[in-house]
């Protein structure tokens, strides 16, 4: 189901503390203090649906006072759009502006592909959570993107067949495992919910809620924590739902699990804000039998989230115009009007804290009808997110999870030697490239 | 082209101006790209530190060390296995179907020849990720008709996208799509027999099936090879299916096939360098098993012509 991906938003506080001195080379050296003159135009590169008519406000309005017209170039979402950058870097050729997802901003950083707008975005930086805008400088001084979407994780579950196999909806992921052994009691062919290997962003968010810093400085080097306490925890937790069949194995985004969602025979779904989107259409004949409440906490007395998904928007280095770029940037994502558009028009969630209320978020989303508060609720547990730490090849961790996740939850084995699988890999990339890294 | 020298090299010249432009578009847009792939197979990027800023990622010569990672990638081998099996099913059974139904539609009691001939070719023209798709949600339990006529029916209902059966579900598409266009390769070519070597066959007392196995088998070979030939480019190549089934299961992982991994490793972790060494040491084994089989295939031709 590509439109998820799509409408994946995130969230977040990112604690990449990258270490300052390496990126002082790569910091605030463009010279991007050139002043414009006569009309620029910019090309952007964004896979947000009905982007062009976002654009098209900016275009016809502040965008003709100052004689800078931008062109949207539609692209596939996600890793496919970051190998798309980078090759057109190495050509020079990259375009003006880009949309990049938060955990790859380190890969395109290292590649030089981003230019550092500190100084081009005036106070955008007020308008973020202060987690969410540090992803975007990766824990220096430099910025190198102002955050669009994000995805703070929650629990969607089906209100009136909780209340038909008289579950309470559980608030840690204690209660969550008997939930799902209560149901099987019940009603044997129905699941609570699947561990889906085809999506590494939804377990790296339950990792993140758990406490998981996956990739960390240290000096000169790297340290890959994938293979750490918190994770493995989270691992442990969902291999011995899957190992006992307290839930189901099959990936998620088939039309099997659209039917099994749309017939009641799944009855919940951890996923992030975006999910009314991804819901509409997997289960349309069960909207407004949904509700939304926050995820699940490891103990009583916490409360916090992970995130799945979200983006920003970056200035490359290649561009020639890259104030005017920068000046785009700050509009899209701050201007209220501009905002209002994204909702409607691109379906997003977005990472500025003052739209998460206004405009389009006033109202529950069509789906969710029945739950009046659902953005308000949705903005507090969006200030719960905890930091996420990503680094410079979070595509080769991903693509090891979904293959490693994938085999163990087909066989019902170990989760945590899946888990050591994706941290040897991680890490002998890394060190295959010449990354330092240390054990 | 100068007129003088039009005059001074005039017909000399002539076949070389024709050659020009195909030789240029040869040039610029297939050897060139073979030519840079090959150049990247020996390079990689060297990182240094923590990989940040301008000067931390350099391009270096590497020699044959993406080759010998590829050569000793277990996933790269394990892939190719895979395709190995997957291949012992499709072949034999697409191009026997195709000789089948061929023979069949070249039959004088045929009805309906026209149709059935379109009938058969028409799933060729469904793109193949379509089909792969219009296959898969037949294969998923949940959703597929057949699945739930076996439930109606209290008959067992096989997992087609794990283990064995999913090497069946697999080549079920292969030979679906594939059967038609290899079928009217080798009608053509039966059509293209002169009938009085039926008539000399029938003269001499053979009967339909002797006809077929003796006389049509025999003069269509070549046609076979050239199948043949196709087949096996096709199932070293393939990549769309498995990519297709890919997110509705567990069972197909991101390497599953030979190319799966090169597309893996250059789209998904931007190693373009190991992923081009990956494509070289899959065009040359292409080139080698297609061209052995060309080769053994003639040199029978060529003895049994002798005899």
């Amino acid at each position: 189901m590509p439109n998820t991906k799509r409408r994946r938003l995130v969230a977040t506080t990112v604690a990449v503390t990258l270490g300052a001195t390496a990126l002082a080379a790569c910091g605030s050296s463009d010279d991007d203090s050139e002043t414009e003159s006569g009309p620029v135009s910019l090309t952007y590169w964004t896979w947000t649906p009905g982007m062009d008519k976002v654009v098209d406000l900016w275009n016809k309005g502040q965008g003709k006072e100052e004689q800078i017209n931008v062109t949207v170039k539609k692209q596939a979402s996600g890793d496919t759009l970051v190998t798309k950058i980078l090759t057109a870097h190495k050509a020079g050729e990259a375009p003006d502006l880009v949309q990049a997802e938060y955990q790859a901003l380190p890969t395109l950083v290292s590649n030089d592909a981003l230019a550092d707008i500190s100084g081009d975005v005036g106070d955008a930086q007020s308008k973020f959570a202060e987690g969410v805008w540090q992803q975007t400088t990766l824990g220096t001084d430099a910025v190198y993107a102002v955050p669009q979407d994000i995805g703070p994780m929650m629990f969607y579950y089906r209100e009136d067949l909780f209340k038909k196999y008289d579950l309470t909806v559980p608030t840690t992921w204690d209660e969550f495992a008997e939930t799902a052994r209560a149901l099987k009691k019940k009603s044997p062919d129905t699941d609570l919910t699947t561990f889906s290997a085809n999506d590494s962003g939804l377990f790296a968010g339950l990792a993140q809620q758990a406490g998981a810093q996956w990739w960390t400085t240290e000096g000169d080097k790297w340290k890959v924590g994938i293979d750490d306490a918190a994770t493995q925890k989270v691992a442990t937790f969902w291999g011995d739902l899957v190992a006992e069949g307290a839930i189901d194995n099959q990936p998620m985004y088939t039309p099997a699990w659209n039917k099994a969602l749309n017939t009641g025979k799944q009855i919940a779904w951890v996923s992030a804000v975006w999910a009314p989107g991804t819901l509409t259409t997997a289960a349309p004949d069960t909207k407004g039998k949904w509700a939304m409440a926050p995820l699940p906490q490891w103990s009583e007395s916490e409360n916090v989230t992970g995130s799945w998904g979200g983006s920003s928007t970056g200035v490359t280095t290649d561009s020639e115009h890259k104030e005017a770029a920068a000046k785009f940037a700050a509009w899209l994502n701050t201007d209220g009007e501009a905002l209002n558009a994204l909702a409607k028009e691109g379906g997003i969630y977005p990472a500025s804290t003052s739209a998460q209320l206004s405009g389009a978020f006033q109202t529950p989303p069509d789906y969710f009808s029945n739950q009046a508060d659902f953005y308000t609720e949705a903005a507090e547990i969006a200030e719960t997110t905890a930091p996420s730490a990503w680094g410079p090849n979070v595509n080769v961790a991903y693509t090891s999870f979904k293959d490693a996740f994938g085999a163990a939850a087909k066989n019902k084995s170990d989760f945590t030697d899946a888990l050591k699988t994706m941290q040897d890999d991680t890490v002998a990339d890394m060190k295959k490239q010449g990354f330092g890294v240390s054990e | 082209m100068t007129s003088a020298r039009r005059k001074s090299y005039g017909v000399k010249g002539a076949p070389y101006a024709f050659l020009l432009p195909a030789t240029v578009l040869f040039l610029l847009f297939f050897a060139l790209p073979i030519g840079y792939a090959l150049w990247l197979s020996f390079r990689k990027v060297r990182v240094s530190g923590l990989g940040l800023g301008s000067g931390a990622r350099t391009e270096v010569w590497a020699g044959l060390e993406n080759y010998t990672d590829a050569l000793t990638d277990s996933e790269l081998v394990d892939g190719a296995l895979r395709v190995l099996g997957y291949g012992c099913i499709v072949i034999p059974v697409m191009l026997g179907l195709a000789l089948l139904f061929a023979l069949m539609l070249d039959s004088d009691k045929v009805r309906l020849a026209p149709f059935t001939r379109l009938a058969i070719f028409l799933p060729y023209a469904i793109p193949g990720v379509v089909a792969a798709l219009l296959w898969g949600f037949l294969y998923l339990p949940d959703v597929s008709p057949f699945y739930f006529v076996l439930d109606k029916l209290g008959l067992p209902q096989p997992d087609l996208l794990d283990g064995g059966p999913l090497y069946l579900a697999l080549s079920n598409i292969a030979v679906w799509g594939g059967t038609g266009f290899n079928m009217i390769v080798i009608y053509t070519s039966l059509q293209a027999i002169p009938a009085e070597v039926y008539e000399a066959a029938k003269l001499d007392g053979a009967t339909p099936v002797q006809i077929a196995l003796k006389v049509k088998i025999p003069m269509v070979a070549p046609s076979l090879v050239l199948t043949f030939f196709f087949s096996i480019i096709a199932t070293l190549q393939v990549f769309s299916e498995p990519t297709t089934l890919k997110p509705l299961t567990n069972s197909v992982n991101t390497s599953w096939s030979p190319l799966m991994k090169v597309y893996q490793d250059a789209f998904g972790k931007g190693d373009i360098y190991a992923a081009a060494a990956q494509a070289v040491i899959i065009a040359f084994v292409t080139l080698v098993l297609s061209f052995g089989f060309l080769r053994a295939a003639n040199r029978r031709t060529r003895q049994e012509a002798a005899r």
